[in-house]
């Protein structure tokens, strides 16, 4: 039984630069593969609409604009971020990106809509 | 107060010793425990209700989210389920997967638990390391499997990811790190005086104590009674692995924090054994969205103990019914037992050491006729109208509301 | 010139400026052996300000005079006690034979305040807080004061400032004292309570113990009392049993008392991250087991040695 077992690492502690990242200062790279925003690719799009089918959340919705062009509507409020999504799609039209500074002011702002503008 | 020494404290639902509510009313003479009024139920989400409304992959992101931090356990735990009603034989590399993120789990899980059960005894300095050391496996898992918590590694039938050659080398120097930390706070625990002087002698729950009440995970194993899913009913890739099953026979919080610690250690050896012996193949099959009728129970040892699932499904796209039995639900009863006789400023430690996870447990409603003393299984319906003439009755009316959730449209 | 000494320096004003510098220097060193950043500077200064615009909400059975009292109370015999401490030199401000028992007097009223105002605010947590703190009270008492009259018994004087002027005249004196140094550090400890010593103010436990009901200005006087109180046993302290470097003149006589004052709030925060929190049944048992034997031995030492020197 020793008192003050801990005295060594506290000590090595003092004399080095501490851990904490300075965040809002320091920006983080999150790795390759995250889940963060989702980013949809209209010209991919056929319309099956497997992704509504299987999202857990309601988030995406899918709709017709003309002939074989699709408009994907995201909630960001909404969606968990699992990438079922990425999954479900045949057509490789969804995708993660690395964005996870989501905040917005309105939440009129978490509605994406993405359509195809050609 | 007529009797200034005898009277009642309301530990919770908020106070700063839990992590999430719960609702303690301890009856106190002067600073010792007479006695404990136990209530559940802050935290209940419905979630096993609206399991039945989502189709199966749907809710494997919704069981996903039973709790943070033994999520993998989880989603596990009722994808087995699954697997076991589908008669789908899951490929060896998607089991040995799964083994890997779920002892990164457990490494997680201990860790935070030991900066926890630091805090509760206002030991702030082990918090801060042990938190800072858990960031390690934190960014291993994000790197794995592209979140910090929440992994969603688990598919019907499989894993979603693979996991490259890099990534091995990340988890293998990431291992040695912890080892030798972890050794560090196991002589921590065992040496430092104070730690000792507010651990020992505890929260004593005895071997007899502990199978009446129903103990399980390292709350049991710190008792001496070796019991262990993954020993007993190997699942995933554990048959293959060797590892021992860590015992103590002092039987109070300091046993379990020696348990946790040790458990630490085995589980860097399983997982060096995993990494060495994954085989190659593909890491998922195809499974048809309709699960044909059965039931199954899964078993799966989470970081708190044993974690039951019950599916049950009739043919069709949705689960008929998901029950599901969390570890802290067995461990709460015991905190009674072992608060007997015991000091006010134990209580957190004994609460902490149990390891509680009330957003599991939050799932049985039981209604008591407390004057007749039996008890009655209500059926949905029933339930529902009891509620609303519960509400009525005191003053509340919901029939105005009749709104009723849009999942898909 | 007296009013001016008495309001801003060593008066009111320095002690709460150097008070909060003292609670900025014990978080930081916390933090840095923790591998943390800690706060800025001005971290105590903003907490204080803040908690004066905060509004204050009073239990409606609680006791409204002397909820309010208890602060201003602390505040003022923390205050008062400063006045027979000298800080550089070894005159304080007022002083006569027998301060230094009035001194500790004076650190004892807080304590006394704290489980007044944690009585009468009638809130379980409070009252269940507030007997912690008298109980604590009982236990490191005794050891403090033997630990500081041991040195005062060598010098052959009850007052602050013959005390520092009999170790400077004999240097080298005041290494007997280093058991006695030891004792009233760890009693210390249990007078500020900080961890191991910390029982009355659980957070974990009786979340904020006799603090609980307090919000706004009482709260920020409270804390203010807390920080003066660190300053005050702490040059006590200094001035007890580090008594050397005493003749250099104003500057450099403040600046060796600041390293001093410096170098053992550096030793409380290293207490404060070493040890977990005792239970209070066991810090009593520690107390009067071994603190108080070990302050025993120290005032055996300090009398043979009186004996021979005399001779």
């Amino acid at each position: 039984m020793r008192p003050g077992r801990i005295l060594r690492l506290v000590l090595q502690s003092f004399f080095k630069k501490p851990v904490t990242r300075n965040y809002p200062v320091v920006k983080i790279e999150m790795p390759q593969g995250f889940r963060g925003k989702l980013k949809f690719d209209p010209k991919k799009c056929v319309g099956c609409k497997m992704c509504m089918r299987d999202c857990p959340a309601g988030a995406i919705t899918i709709s017709k604009t003309a002939d074989n062009k699709f408009v994907a509507e995201i909630d960001l409020a909404r969606c968990i971020f699992c990438a079922q999504c990425v999954d479900s799609c045949m057509k490789k039209a969804l995708e993660m990106t690395k964005e996870f500074e989501l905040g917005a002011l309105k939440k009129h702002d978490l509605t994406v809509i993405t359509k195809d503008d050609s | 107060m007529h009797d200034t020494h005898k009277f009642k404290i309301p530990v919770g639902p908020q106070h700063p010793s839990l992590k999430e509510p719960e609702s303690f009313s301890v009856a106190l003479k002067g600073e010792k425990i007479l006695g404990i009024d136990i209530r559940l139920g802050y935290n209940h989400r419905g979630i096993e209700k609206a399991c039945e409304e989502r189709s199966y992959t749907q809710d494997l992101y919704l069981i996903e989210r039973v709790c943070g931090i033994c999520s993998h356990s989880h989603s596990t735990c009722f994808v087995q389920a699954v697997e076991e009603i589908a008669k789908v034989e899951v490929p060896q590399r998607a089991l040995y997967i799964r083994t890997l993120i779920g002892e990164l789990e457990r490494i997680h899980s201990h860790f935070l638990w030991l900066g926890i059960a630091g805090h509760e005894i206002g030991f702030d300095t082990l918090l801060m390391y042990t938190w800072r050391d858990r960031e390690i496996v934190m960014d291993l898992l994000a790197a794995l499997s592209g979140n910090r918590v929440n992994y969603g590694i688990n598919t019907i039938g499989g894993v979603r990811r693979d996991i490259k050659k890099e990534d091995i080398k990340e988890i293998l120097k990431g291992m040695d790190t912890l080892e030798e930390r972890t050794l560090y706070y196991i002589k921590i625990a065992t040496e430092e005086v104070t730690m000792i002087k507010r651990l020992s002698g505890v929260g004593k729950l005895s071997k007899k104590d502990a199978l009446r009440l129903g103990a399980v995970g390292p709350t049991a194993r710190a008792s001496g009674i070796n019991r262990d899913v993954r020993k007993d009913d190997p699942y995933a890739a554990y048959a293959e692995v060797s590892f021992k099953v860590i015992t103590d026979d002092h039987c109070d919080v300091y046993a379990r924090a020696v348990v946790r610690l040790k458990e630490l250690l085995e589980s860097f050896s399983i997982i060096r054994q995993i990494l060495e012996k994954m085989p190659e193949g593909p890491v998922a099959v195809k499974v048809p969205r309709k699960i044909p009728a059965g039931e199954a129970l899964s078993r799966y040892e989470a970081p708190r103990g044993e974690d039951v699932h019950y599916v049950k499904s009739n043919g069709s796209e949705m689960p008929e019914r998901v029950k599901i039995r969390a570890p802290t639900l067995a461990n709460v009863q015991a905190v009674k037992r072992m608060l007997e006789d015991r000091f006010l400023a134990d209580l957190p430690i004994v609460v902490a050491a149990i390891d509680p996870c009330f957003s599991c447990t939050d799932r049985m409603v039981e209604i008591d006729q407390i004057d007749s003393g039996e008890r009655r299984v209500l059926v949905w319906q029933e339930l529902r109208d009891f509620s609303i003439e519960w509400h009525r009755k005191n003053g509340i009316d919901f029939s105005g509301l009749n709104k009723k959730l849009k999942l898909r449209k | 010139m007296v009013l001016f000494q008495i309001l801003v320096f060593p008066g009111v004003i320095f002690l709460a400026v150097f008070g909060m510098f003292m609670e900025f220097v014990d978080r930081k060193v916390y933090a840095r052996l923790q591998n943390r950043v800690g706060p800025p500077w001005f971290q105590p200064f903003a907490d204080f300000i803040k908690l004066l615009g905060k509004e204050e909400l009073i239990p409606e059975q609680a006791n409204f005079r002397m909820f309010r009292l208890m602060p201003l109370f602390s505040f003022t015999s923390v205050a008062t006690s400063f006045l027979y401490i000298p800080v550089w030199g070894t005159h304080s401000l007022l002083s006569f034979n027998g301060d230094v028992i009035v001194v500790l007097y004076l650190l004892t009223l807080p304590t006394l305040a704290f489980f007044i105002g944690g009585w009468y605010s009638t809130s379980l947590y409070a009252r269940i807080g507030s007997v912690r703190t008298l109980t604590q009270l009982f236990a490191y008492e005794v050891p403090l004061f033997m630990g500081i009259l041991a040195s005062a018994l060598l010098a052959d004087t009850w007052s602050i400032s013959e005390i520092t002027l009999f170790y400077s005249r004999h240097p080298w004196y005041w290494a007997s004292n280093i058991i006695g140094f030891a004792v009233s550090l760890v009693a210390l400890l249990g007078k500020l309570e900080k961890v191991p010593f910390d029982i009355p103010e659980a957070e974990t436990e009786i979340v904020a113990g006799a603090f609980t009901e307090y919000g706004g200005r009482h709260l920020a006087f409270f804390r203010l009392t807390l920080d003066i109180e660190m300053v005050v046993g702490c040059s006590l302290m200094a001035a007890v049993f580090l008594p050397f470097g005493l003749g250099f003149g104003m500057v450099w006589g403040f600046l060796v008392y600041l390293l001093k004052i410096l170098f053992i709030v550096m030793l409380l925060s290293l207490a404060r991250t070493l040890f977990a929190r005792l239970r209070i049944d066991q810090m009593i048992v520690f107390c009067w087991k071994y603190l108080a034997p070990v302050a025993l031995i120290q005032l055996l030492v300090n009398l043979l040695l009186k004996g021979v020197l005399v001779q």
